[in-house]
C-alpha cells in the first residue's frame, strides 16, 4: 500500500461542497472512470463481453446506465465511459481490460476529469445558464457532451430535474467550480 | 408643481411615488412609468439634441423604436449613453442627463450647426473635409465626433455582470400583444413547451395602450387575466423585459433579458442582463407594428409625436404632453387618438386629415383634405401651420401634435435570413414575404392583420398551424369579441415644402437629403442609406426607412416596391457588448488550467506564466534573488550539476490503442514507428499534409497494441483533432482508438546527473532503473512509494540524464512533495519553464519557436527523419522543389563574437558588409537565452544553408530595437553534443 496522499481536483484534502440557495454543488472524487472503445470488427464479441461485465446492454447515444458496480455512459461512436466506486475499483482500467480482452481498448480516465454533482429544485435553471443541453427535457440517465464556459464537459442526468453530474477535464476544476458557483448565485 | 401633465387613469401604480432627476432637476413619477412618460407627466417635452444639427428634440414614440429621446442613464461607472427614455423603466433615484449639447439643453452652443446646415447636407464629410488629407484624422474627425456624438462614455469599467443562457422550446412566441397572447393561450393549453417573450415590462402590447374592449373587459384587463392563466401553466415560460434580437440558423433565436435594468443596481450576485440563446422548434412572430410619421417642415419639434404614442402616454401612462393637442393623419387610426384624448378630457384642437373624404370619428373639428405644413415654438411646439383643403394657411395652437402616417408591420425578424418583405398596397406597408426563417410563422399586425379581432384570431390560428406542423393537435383558444375595423389609408409620406422636413430624426436626414442622394446617383436603397446615414444608429430606421424609400420612389417615378425594400439585420434593438461577452470578461475571459503541482508551486511563491490556458510555474524565486535571471540561472546550474524536477503535465498525452495502432502512427509520423519495441520510446516528427512540420513529441510503446504519444503543450488539442480526423475520415478501416489522457497523469521530468539516484528513492525496489535495465529511451509501468501504479519514461529535453515519471493526477501533489524531500540530499531544485527553455536551447532542441508552421524537417536539421520507405502524411509534399533548395534555411546555433554582447530572438541575420534589408536577409533567430553554463548569450536560428556555414560571422540585426550584434555560426548543440549525459 503506497503512502501518497491524494488531492481533490480543487486542491483540497476533502471534496468541496457548496450550498447556494437551493443549489448544492459537490465535488465528487469517489468514482473511478475508464474509457472503453470497441475494436474494429469486434462488435459482436464486445457486446457480449460488455453485457456480461456491466450486467446489461450498453447505453445508446445520449444515454447512460446505472448498475452495480458499473455505470456506463455513452460518450461517442463505439465509445463509453465506465464508472465504479473508487475505493473498490481504483485500478478500473486493468479490471475492465481483463473482462473485455482484445474486443476493446480501455484507458484509465479516473483522474482525467473533475466531477461536480449539482442538485436542488432550481438545478435546471442553473444548467440553463451554463450549457446548451436541454436540461429541462433530460430524463434520468440522459448524458451528453457539451460546453460550459468554453470547457468541454460531459453532463449526466442522475435524477430528472433534480440532480446532474458535470464532468470536465480535471485541470479546469477551479474554473468550472467558479462557473457553477457564479451561476448558482445568479439564480439564488 | 409636480406632474402637471398627469391625467386620470392609466396603468401606473400611484401608490408608489418615485423620485428621479433629469439634467440635475428632480421630478416625481410612479411605478410603471418610463423615463419618457414621467418627464411628459412633469411637463417636460425637450429631452435631447439631435445628432448633427443639435436641434431640440422630444420623444417621437413611446417604445423601442425611439429615434430622439436618447439620454445618458445613471451615473458613475454605470452611466450608459444612448438609452432610450421611452423604454427606460423608472425607479426611485434614477438619474439621467440629456446628451449632445454644449452648455444647457435649452441653449446648446452647437445649435449653430443648425444655422450652418447648408454646409452639412448629406455626404458632407465626403466632400468637405477631403483636404488637406492629414487634417482628417487630427482635426476634422475629432471636431465632428465632438459635435456629432451620441452620448459619452465614462471610461470606467462596467461594474455589472452579464449572464448567458440557453433555452429550449417547442414554440417561441415573439411579442405578447393580442396575437402573441392568443397564440400562447392556444399552444399553452395544448401542452406545448412555450416561451413567450416581450421587450416590455408590462405585457399586452397595444392592448395596454388602447381603450378598445375585448368582450366585457378592457384590453389591458384581458391581457392581465390571460397572462395569469399562462403563468399557471408549467409548460409556458413568460419572459418580460426580453427582446428577441435575432433569428439565427437552425431555429436559434437570440434574446436579451434586462434582468436588473429596472433597479438602481443589480442585486448582489445577479446579472444586469442575460443573453439567451433559444433553441425553438418553431417560432411565431407576433411583433406588432410600428407607426410611421409624415414628414413636413419642422416636424421634429418637441411635442410632435406619433399618434399611437400619444395614445400610449395618455391611456397607459396617464400623461399628455400639452393641454391642447392636434392630430395629423392620413388614415382612420389617427382619429382614434383624438377620440381617446377627448374621452380623457384633453382638448383636441383639430384633426387634420390629408384625405378629402376623411370620416368624422372624434368629436372635434375636422380639417379634411388638409395638411400640416410647418410648426413653430423654439424648444417645444406652440403652433402648427396647416394648409386647408381650400389652400388657405391656418395656424393652430397646440402643445402636442399626434402624427399618424400608417403602421408598418414589424417584419424585422423575418428578414434575418434574407427574407424580403412584400409591399401591401392596401396597408401601404411592407408585410413579411419571401422565405421566412425555417419554422417561423407570422401573426397579427406583424403580418399585416391590423385589427384587434384579426390579431387575436390570427395568433390562435398560427399556433394551431404550428402545433400541427409539430404533429400536435390543438384547438384555437376561445377569444373575446373585439374591434375589427379595416385599415383605411391614403398614403402620404411627406408634405411638399421648401423647408427642412425630417425623414430620419435620429440621423438628421431630411427629405432634401434623400433628394440630393437621388440627384447624385445614390438611388439604390443601400446606397441611400450609406450616403445619407438614413436608417443607421440605435433605432435602425424603424420610423424612417419607409419614408426615405417613399421619397426616393417619388424621385425615380417608380413605385415603392420597385424602388426597393428595406431588410433588417440583427439585433432588433441595441445589445451591450458586455452581454455578448457574458461572464467571459476580465480574468474570466477564458478558463484556466492548473497543473497537478500548482498548489505546491504557489506555496513556494512560484511566478506563473500563461501557456495557452495553462498556468505554469515560470521560475521559483528564492530568498535573496532579486531578478528572474538569478532564479533561472540557479535552476539551470543546479539541474546540470545535480538534479532538477519540472512539472511537464501540460504536454499533451494521447492514448493510442488497437491492432493497427503501430501502422497508424507510422502514417501520421514522418519517421518509422512500426518496429518500435515494447518498452521503448521514440521521438516522432509529425508533418502537415503540405510537408511542413506540425508538431513533435515522444511516443512510448507500452504494449504491442498500446502506445502513449506526447505532443507539445500548445498543439495538444490540434494534434488530437488531426489524429481523430485521420482515424475517422482518412483511414476509417484501421483498428485504432485514441483518447486524451493529458489530465489523467501528473508527469514530472527529473533531470540531471543525480536523477536516477533521486528516483531510486521513489520507485519501488522491484523495478530496476539502472542504465542497463532501463536504458535511454526506455519506458514501462512501475510502482512508486509502496505500490502506486506509475509510468516511467527515460527521455530528456534538457540533455541530461533524465526521466519522466507519471502517477495518477490525484497523487501528483504528494509525489512532488516526496521528490523534493528525497532530493534534498542532492540539492535538488524544482525548475520552471524559463529554465526548461534555457536548457533546451543549450541542447539545441527545437520547440514552438522553431515549429512555427513555416519550417520543414529539412529546416530543422531533421530532413533524414522523413522516411521514404513508407508513406506518411506530408512525406510526398515535403519533396517539393522549393522546400529542398540548396540555400534552404537550416537550424544552427549562434554565439556573440564578443561574449559580453547580447542579442534578441527575432533578429535577422545579415552579412557583415551588407545593407540590412529584406533582400539581404539570410535568416533569423528563433530562440535566444543566456546560458549560465557558458556564461554568455546563445541562440538558435534559421540560416540559409546554415549547416555549411559554421564559423562564419554575421550580424544579428534588430531594427525594432535599433541594435545589432556580431554573431558566430556554431552548432545548435551547445551542451554535450555527443549525448553522453543523457545516456549515462
Amino acid at each position: 500500500m503506497h503512502d501518497l496522499a491524494s488531492l481533490t481536483p480543487l486542491g483540497g484534502k476533502t471534496p468541496k461542497t457548496d450550498q447556494i440557495g437551493a443549489i448544492g454543488i459537490t465535488e465528487v472524487t469517489t468514482t473511478a472512470l475508464a474509457s472503453v472503445s470497441c475494436r474494429m470488427g469486434k462488435a459482436q464479441a464486445f457486446a457480449t463481453a460488455a453485457t456480461a461485465l456491466f450486467g446489461g446492454p450498453l447505453p445508446g447515444p445520449g444515454q447512460s446506465t446505472k448498475g452495480d458496480p458499473y455505470g456506463v455512459i455513452w460518450t461517442g461512436p463505439e465509445q463509453w465511459f465506465a464508472e465504479a466506486p473508487f475505493d473498490s475499483h481504483e485500478d478500473i482500467a486493468k479490471t475492465l481490460k481483463a473482462g473485455l480482452g482484445d474486443t476493446a481498448s480501455v484507458t484509465e480516465q479516473t483522474d482525467g476529469w473533475v466531477r461536480f454533482d449539482v442538485s436542488g429544485a432550481t438545478v435546471v435553471d442553473l444548467l440553463e445558464r451554463l450549457c446548451p443541453v436541454p436540461a429541462r427535457q433530460m430524463q434520468t440517465g440522459a448524458a451528453t457532451r457539451t460546453v460550459v464556459e468554453h470547457m468541454g464537459c460531459l453532463v449526466i442526468c442522475r435524477a430528472a430535474g433534480a440532480q446532474f453530474s458535470i464532468l470536465a477535464p480535471r485541470s479546469y476544476a477551479a474554473s468550472l467550480h467558479h462557473a457553477l458557483v457564479t451561476a448558482a448565485r445568479s439564480i439564488a | 408643481m409636480s406632474q402637471t401633465n398627469r391625467i386620470a387613469g392609466g396603468l401606473i401604480d400611484r401608490s408608489q411615488t418615485l423620485n428621479f432627476s433629469f439634467d440635475g432637476k428632480t421630478y416625481q413619477g410612479h411605478a410603471g412609468d418610463t423615463l419618457a412618460s414621467a418627464l411628459i407627466a412633469n411637463g417636460v417635452r425637450l429631452m435631447g439634441r439631435s445628432f448633427k444639427y443639435h436641434r431640440p428634440r422630444g420623444p417621437l414614440t413611446a417604445g423601442s423604436e425611439e429615434p430622439n429621446a436618447l439620454v445618458e442613464l445613471r451615473s458613475g461607472a454605470r452611466q450608459e449613453p444612448n438609452t432610450r427614455a421611452t423604454v427606460a423603466e423608472l425607479f426611485d433615484g434614477l438619474t439621467a442627463r440629456s446628451q449632445n449639447h454644449v452648455g444647457p439643453l435649452s441653449f446648446d452652443l452647437l445649435a449653430v450647426n443648425d444655422l450652418l446646415s447648408p454646409f452639412f447636407a448629406a455626404g458632407f464629410y465626403y466632400k468637405t473635409f477631403m483636404w488637406p488629407k492629414a487634417f482628417w484624422e487630427k482635426l476634422y474627425e475629432p471636431i465632428i465626433r465632438r459635435a456629432a456624438g451620441l452620448g459619452s462614455l465614462t471610461m470606467q469599467a462596467d461594474p455589472d455582470t452579464y449572464d448567458k443562457g440557453f433555452l429550449h422550446c417547442d414554440v417561441l412566441i415573439i411579442g405578447a400583444g393580442p396575437a402573441g397572447l392568443a397564440a400562447a393561450l392556444t399552444a399553452g393549453r395544448a401542452g406545448a413547451e412555450v416561451i413567450l417573450a416581450d421587450e416590455d415590462f408590462l405585457l399586452g402590447g397595444r392592448l395596454n395602450s388602447e381603450t378598445l374592449a375585448l368582450g366585457d373587459q378592457t384590453g389591458a384587463e384581458w391581457a392581465r387575466t390571460t397572462l395569469a392563466e399562462l403563468a399557471s401553466l408549467p409548460n409556458v415560460r413568460i419572459m418580460a423585459r426580453t427582446t428577441v434580437i435575432g433569428a439565427f440558423d437552425h431555429g436559434i433565436y437570440g434574446a436579451l433579458e434586462r434582468v436588473s435594468d429596472h433597479l438602481p443596481e443589480p442585486l448582489p450576485g445577479k446579472p444586469r442582463q442575460t443573453l439567451w440563446r433559444i433553441y425553438a422548434r418553431r417560432s411565431l412572430l407576433c411583433a406588432g407594428a410600428t407607426e410611421r410619421p409624415i414628414a413636413f417642415e419642422n416636424n421634429d419639434r418637441p411635442g410632435i409625436m406619433l399618434g399611437g404614442a400619444l395614445r400610449s402616454y395618455a391611456n397607459r401612462w396617464a400623461a399628455v404632453p400639452g393641454e391642447k393637442v392636434a392630430i395629423f393623419t392620413n388614415n382612420d387610426d389617427g382619429h382614434r387618438t383624438a377620440a381617446d384624448l377627448i374621452a380623457k378630457g384633453v382638448k383636441v384642437a383639430a384633426v387634420i386629415d390629408s384625405r378629402a373624404d376623411a370620416p368624422r370619428i372624434a368629436d372635434c373639428e375636422l380639417l379634411a383634405g388638409a395638411v400640416v405644413t410647418g410648426s413653430t415654438g423654439r424648444l417645444g411646439l406652440r403652433f402648427v401651420k396647416t394648409r386647408t383643403a381650400d389652400g388657405r394657411e391656418r395656424m393652430i395652437e397646440c402643445q402636442a401634435l399626434g402624427v399618424s402616417g400608417g403602421w408598418n408591420p414589424n417584419v424585422h425578424l423575418t428578414c434575418h435570413q434574407r427574407g424580403r418583405p412584400q409591399w401591401n398596397a392596401a396597408l401601404a406597408a411592407f408585410v413579411p414575404g419571401g422565405t421566412l426563417p425555417p419554422g417561423m410563422l407570422v401573426a397579427g399586425a406583424a403580418n399585416g392583420v391590423m385589427s384587434t379581432a384579426g390579431a387575436l384570431a390570427s395568433g390562435a390560428e398560427a399556433a394551431v398551424a404550428t402545433l400541427a406542423d409539430l404533429g400536435r393537435k390543438a384547438k384555437p383558444a376561445d377569444l373575446p369579441q373585439a374591434e375589427d375595423a379595416p385599415v383605411q389609408i391614403t398614403p402620404l409620406f411627406h408634405v411638399p415644402g421648401k423647408g427642412r422636413a425630417w425623414v430620419d430624426q435620429q440621423n438628421d436626414v431630411t427629405v432634401k437629403d434623400v433628394k440630393l442622394a437621388h440627384q447624385e446617383g445614390y438611388i439604390s436603397v443601400e446606397h441611400l442609406k450609406r450616403y445619407t446615414t438614413l436608417g443607421m444608429a440605435t433605432d435602425q430606421g424603424k420610423t424612417s426607412n419607409i419614408g426615405g424609400l417613399a421619397v426616393m420612389a417619388e424621385m425615380t417615378g417608380k413605385s415603392i416596391p420597385e424602388t426597393g425594400t428595406t431588410i433588417f439585420r440583427p439585433p432588433y434593438t441595441p445589445v451591450p457588448i458586455a452581454a455578448f461577452a457574458g461572464r467571459s470578461a476580465g480574468r474570466d475571459f477564458r478558463p484556466t488550467r492548473l497543473t497537478p503541482s500548482h498548489h505546491w508551486a504557489a506555496e513556494q511563491g512560484a511566478v506563473f506564466v500563461e501557456v495557452g490556458m495553462w498556468l505554469r510555474a515560470q521560475w521559483f524565486p528564492r530568498e535573496g534573488e532579486t531578478t528572474w535571471r538569478q532564479s533561472v540561472d540557479r535552476e539551470v546550474l543546479a539541474t546540470r550539476k545535480s538534479v532538477g524536477i519540472c512539472d511537464v503535465t501540460t504536454l499533451g498525452k494521447i492514448d493510442v490503442q488497437g491492432s493497427d495502432a503501430a501502422d497508424f502512427l507510422n502514417r501520421i509520423y514522418a519517421n518509422p514507428f512500426a518496429k518500435l519495441p515494447v518498452g521503448k520510446v521514440r521521438y516522432g516528427l509529425m508533418l502537415r499534409e503540405d510537408g511542413m512540420v506540425m508538431d513533435d513529441g515522444t511516443t512510448a510503446r507500452l504494449a504491442e497494441d498500446h502506445f502513449v504519444l506526447t505532443t507539445t503543450t500548445a498543439n495538444a488539442v490540434g494534434v488530437y483533432r488531426h489524429m481523430e480526423f485521420c482515424r475517422q475520415c482518412l483511414w476509417p478501416d484501421m483498428d485504432v482508438q485514441i483518447i486524451s489522457t493529458t489530465e489523467a497523469w501528473a508527469q514530472y521530468s527529473v533531470a540531471g546527473p543525480n536523477a536516477r539516484k533521486l528516483l531510486q528513492k521513489i520507485v519501488d525496489p522491484a523495478f530496476d532503473i539502472s542504465n542497463e535495465a532501463f536504458p535511454y529511451m526506455g519506458c514501462g509501468d512501475i510502482t512508486v512509494c509502496g505500490g502506486l501504479r506509475a509510468r516511467l519514461f527515460r527521455i530528456s529535453f534538457s540533455g541530461e540524464l533524465a526521466f519522466e515519471i507519471a502517477v495518477p493526477t490525484r497523487y501528483g501533489d504528494a509525489l512532488m512533495r516526496r521528490m523534493v524531500e528525497a532530493g534534498r540530499e542532492f540539492d535538488a531544485v524544482v525548475y520552471g519553464t524559463e529554465a526548461l527553455g534555457v536548457m533546451r536551447i543549450e541542447k539545441g532542441h527545437a520547440a514552438g519557436n522553431e515549429l512555427n508552421g513555416t519550417t520543414t524537417a529539412l529546416n530543422l536539421g531533421m530532413g533524414g527523419m522523413v522516411n521514404k520507405k513508407k508513406d506518411s502524411i506530408g512525406s510526398t509534399l515535403s519533396e517539393r522543389e522549393g522546400m529542398n533548395r540548396a540555400d534552404a534555411l537550416n537550424l544552427v546555433g549562434f554565439r556573440p563574437v564578443n561574449p559580453a554582447d547580447t542579442f534578441a530572438a527575432g533578429s535577422h541575420l545579415i552579412a557583415r558588409d551588407a545593407v540590412a534589408n529584406a533582400a539581404n536577409d539570410q535568416g533569423y533567430l528563433t530562440s535566444v537565452a543566456f546560458s549560465p553554463n557558458l556564461g554568455h548569450t546563445i541562440g538558435l536560428g534559421l540560416l540559409k544553408n546554415g549547416a555549411a556555414r559554421k564559423g562564419e560571422v554575421l550580424r544579428a540585426v534588430n531594427p525594432v530595437q535599433n541594435s545589432e550584434t556580431l554573431v558566430e555560426v556554431v552548432s545548435a548543440h551547445f551542451i554535450d553534443p555527443e549525448g553522453d549525459r543523457l545516456r549515462a
